[in-house]
């Protein structure tokens, strides 16, 4: 039977990853997404509780220049069981930071396929789409896909609301979320 | 898979799903496989229970049983590779299957207004009168502005 070949052919474009866990999965980002990778510890005196019931996800946030940066959980934004966060991503050109449990490894990616049309829901603004690497198939994860413009708006209102609040340990950042 | 729109002898794959068996038209089939790894990620369509790689592409895997017997399959014996068009695009869906699968020739039936949006036609086969499936109306669809927004495929490159 001839199906029509949705596929184009392999070329030569690579794209470095970091793959990172959140929870009990697995996920990739491009490297070139992530300004800073910190450990939670480093980042103490700096955060900020906040909270936002409708964004569970987001339970701190820090001033960086002029911006505030929104602390993602990644574990509770994918849906996934909380667990205890080790690391940091501070994301390039986004006024996000993600939370996650730790890194696997930095390694490259040849061919992003796009996430089947099939899965209809937010995970398709959560991945770029999905790559294939020693036979598993990882998700690549969207930067943008952390916080939409609606929930930046919210929160922006919220800490302008609250006016500067006071400072969390960033030991507390990690592990109660 | 459109509704068949008159009698029609076509070539239909026979599927069993737990007790049932169902049809699908022959030409949305691609092919039949042995049950692989199914790879999970976090995702919010809980119609799709994962994804397998088949040639290099990632196929999700769309458990139909509970929705057309009211039972998850306990054993899945092969995956049926169908494809359904969505677009511009030929996406292939794995749907786990029971049992043997058969290919048939048979006279359909369309389906009358008071059947349900899945079923395409009907056929009858060794005595059994057999649901002919209307994939599009059992695939999931996007429900939340932010998938509508996203209805095209995420960038993807080779």
């Amino acid at each position: 039977m001839q199906i029509a070949a949705t596929h184009k052919a392999p070329g030569a474009r690579t794209e470095q990853i970091i793959l990172f866990r959140c929870s009990t999965q697995v996920f990739a980002i491009s490297s070139a997404s992530v300004q800073e990778v910190r450990s939670v510890d480093t980042l103490a005196g700096s955060p900020v509780e906040i909270e936002e019931p409708s964004l569970p996800k987001v339970r701190h946030m820090f001033h960086r220049g002029e911006q505030n940066l929104y602390v993602v959980n990644g574990a509770v934004h994918f849906g996934l069981l909380p667990s205890p966060a080790s690391l940091i991503f501070l994301l390039r050109r986004a006024r996000t930071a993600l939370l996650i449990d730790g890194i696997e490894k930095m390694t490259t990616m040849t061919r992003l396929q796009a996430l089947p049309a099939a899965f209809c829901h937010e995970e398709r603004v959560w991945y770029r789409g999905l790559t294939v690497l020693d036979q598993s198939v990882i998700p690549v994860v969207s930067p943008e896909g952390f916080l939409t413009t609606d929930e930046l708006f919210l929160l922006d209102a919220l800490v302008s609301r609250r006016g500067v609040p006071e400072s969390a340990p960033a030991s507390e950042m990690g592990l109660v979320l | 898979m459109s509704k068949v729109e008159q009698f029609d002898a076509r070539s239909c794959v026979l599927l069993r799903l737990g007790e049932r068996r169902f049809a699908l038209a022959a030409e949305h089939i691609a092919e039949l496989v042995a049950p692989s790894r199914v790879f999970r990620f976090a995702h919010r369509t809980t119609e799709i229970d994962g994804v397998i790689l088949r040639r290099g592409r990632v196929v999700p895997v769309c458990d139909l049983a509970e929705r057309l017997t009211g039972k998850k399959l306990t054993y899945r014996r092969f995956y049926l590779v169908a494809t359904q068009r969505r677009g511009a695009t030929l996406d292939w869906v794995a749907l786990p299957v029971s049992g043997e699968c058969e290919l048939i020739t048979a006279d359909l039936t369309p389906a009358g207004e008071s059947d349900s949006p899945h079923v395409a036609a009907w056929l009858s086969h060794d005595g059994e009168v057999i649901e002919v499936l209307n994939l599009d109306a059992l695939m999931p669809v996007p429900t939340t502005p932010a998938a509508l927004a996203q209805g095209e495929s995420p960038e993807a490159h080779a």
